[in-house]
């Protein structure tokens, strides 16, 4: 089996990179590269992003026939993809840092900047928070309601059908942290930093 | 709910594990990859690097660190010490770590830090402000605490939130090894000041800073170097110790 991480210049994935390797030790064979031809010849794709919204579509754009194999990828033929963090966030229609832009379109929804009530909240969302699972989203198979995750972050997807949400956390309100959509996976917070229990969560899209 | 923070410090110097009291009288105390793996496993809530005498010395023994470091510990790892440009902290993010802390370019170039959240994203870009205190003000030093900027801390640090800082490292001069607790009239107005999360530095003796920091400090973390190093507290007892003064954190 080979998992590709997609390098498209969204910042900093050694971690990504890191984890994921930790979790594959020799058995899976873990890519990093933008390669189209061997972005299709793969078994799952992670997508990553740091950064702004809008950076990290433009650095998708940047990359002649990113963006359609990343569709034929996962829309068409179905295959496991997880986003994280900014990665998850591209799924949306729309996003509004910096200003507006198209995302992926994959999910039905927006990402907006979160909500602190003038203020009463520090952004960015920084530190470890607990996820309140909603649906047995396959990401999560042992991993226990209420765990900890690492978030960091001030934008947040809000998706139009809400049955795609697999998990939420509790800044100034309720959100959503984690999606899933069939073949398409995504979390807001980063596993990869959230120590062995977020190496369980790779673990468990790598064995999907 | 978010989890208050709680910070252990490494400070590394040739590649081995240092701690400064009052930034001078350095004592060899051990390797910082099996270090901060010992910390991660414990419960730290991210670990932090700081190379101290990097702004004079040959700079490859921290990339070797972080290198190692990032194969083994899965939490976030914030690296510090001598970063003058975009391209160093390029670098260090390309070893593996998660956030660098700028320190002394922050203050004589706030580019550094503009153009650095704009390039790397805000997240991994943590000021670190290093504060004395003058009269009736707080003075930002420079060079590991060697000279003084004349800069107003408050001022300071509100002009690094608008530049893209992430998080604020406030490290208080004059409580700085003293063991005698957090600075925490200059913690608490610079968390009023910005709209940051802030982690408080310098000071700590005992498990009760720690809670101080937070609960009158209003810090988002806490950091601390020397009552973990030398063993006086686990972080596991440091958790525990806040949590039953019902601090949120993550157990």
């Amino acid at each position: 089996m080979k998992v590709t991480i997609v390098d498209y210049n969204s910042g900093n994935i050694s971690s990504v990179i890191n984890s994921f390797k930790e979790v594959a030790k020799n058995k899976v064979n873990i890519e990093v590269t933008s390669d189209l031809g061997k972005i299709k010849s793969s078994d799952k794709l992670v997508l990553p992003g740091q950064g702004s919204f809008k950076s990290c579509v433009d650095a998708l754009n940047k990359i002649d026939g990113l963006k359609e194999t990343l569709n034929e990828f996962a829309i068409n033929n179905k295959k496991p993809l997880l986003g994280i963090c900014v990665g998850l966030q591209m799924f949306a229609d729309v996003g509004y840092e910096e200003t507006e832009t198209n995302g992926l379109g994959w999910i039905s929804g927006k990402v907006s900047k979160i909500d602190n009530q003038n203020g009463k909240f520090k952004l960015p969302h920084i530190g470890w928070n607990q996820i309140n699972i909603l649906k047995e989203s396959k990401i999560f198979k042992e991993i226990e309601n209420n765990s900890h995750m690492y978030f960091v972050h001030s934008y947040e997807i809000i998706p139009n059908d809400k049955s795609v949400i697999a998990a939420t956390t509790d800044y100034c309100s309720n959100i959503v942290c984690s999606v899933e959509k069939e073949n398409i996976f995504g979390t807001q917070f980063h596993p990869e930093k959230s120590d062995k229990i977020g190496l369980k969560i790779i673990d468990n899209f790598i064995n999907l | 709910m978010l989890k208050n923070r709680i910070i252990p410090c490494l400070d590394v110097k040739n590649g081995r594990v240092v701690k400064g009291i009052n930034f001078v009288d350095l004592k060899d105390a051990g390797d910082p990859v099996e270090q901060a793996k010992i910390y991660s496993d414990g419960g730290a809530d991210e670990i932090c690097f700081l190379d101290i005498t990097a702004s004079n010395e040959n700079r490859d023994t921290i990339y070797d660190v972080v290198k190692r470091t990032s194969k083994k510990c899965f939490v976030p790892l914030t690296v510090g010490g001598g970063i003058r440009s975009v391209e160093d902290i390029n670098k260090l993010l390309n070893c593996g770590a998660d956030k660098v802390s700028i320190n002394t370019a922050a203050v004589e170039n706030s580019k550094v830090v503009i153009e650095s959240s704009k390039k790397f994203g805000s997240q991994c870009i943590v000021v670190a402000i290093d504060a004395k205190k003058n009269g009736d003000k707080w003075e930002v030093f420079t060079h590991g605490g060697r000279n003084n900027s004349g800069i107003d801390a408050l001022e300071y640090a509100k002009k690094m939130e608008e530049s893209g800082a992430g998080e604020l490292l406030v490290t208080s001069m004059d409580k700085d090894g003293t063991q005698q607790g957090y600075d925490i009239d200059l913690m608490t107005k610079i968390a009023s000041k910005v709209n940051i999360p802030l982690i408080a530095s310098g000071g700590v003796g005992n498990l009760d800073h720690l809670v101080d920091g937070i609960k009158l400090g209003n810090a988002s973390a806490v950091l601390a170097a020397s009552i973990f190093h030398y063993g006086k507290y686990s972080i596991k007892e440091a958790k525990e110790y806040l949590d039953s003064k019902e601090i949120p954190v993550r157990i």
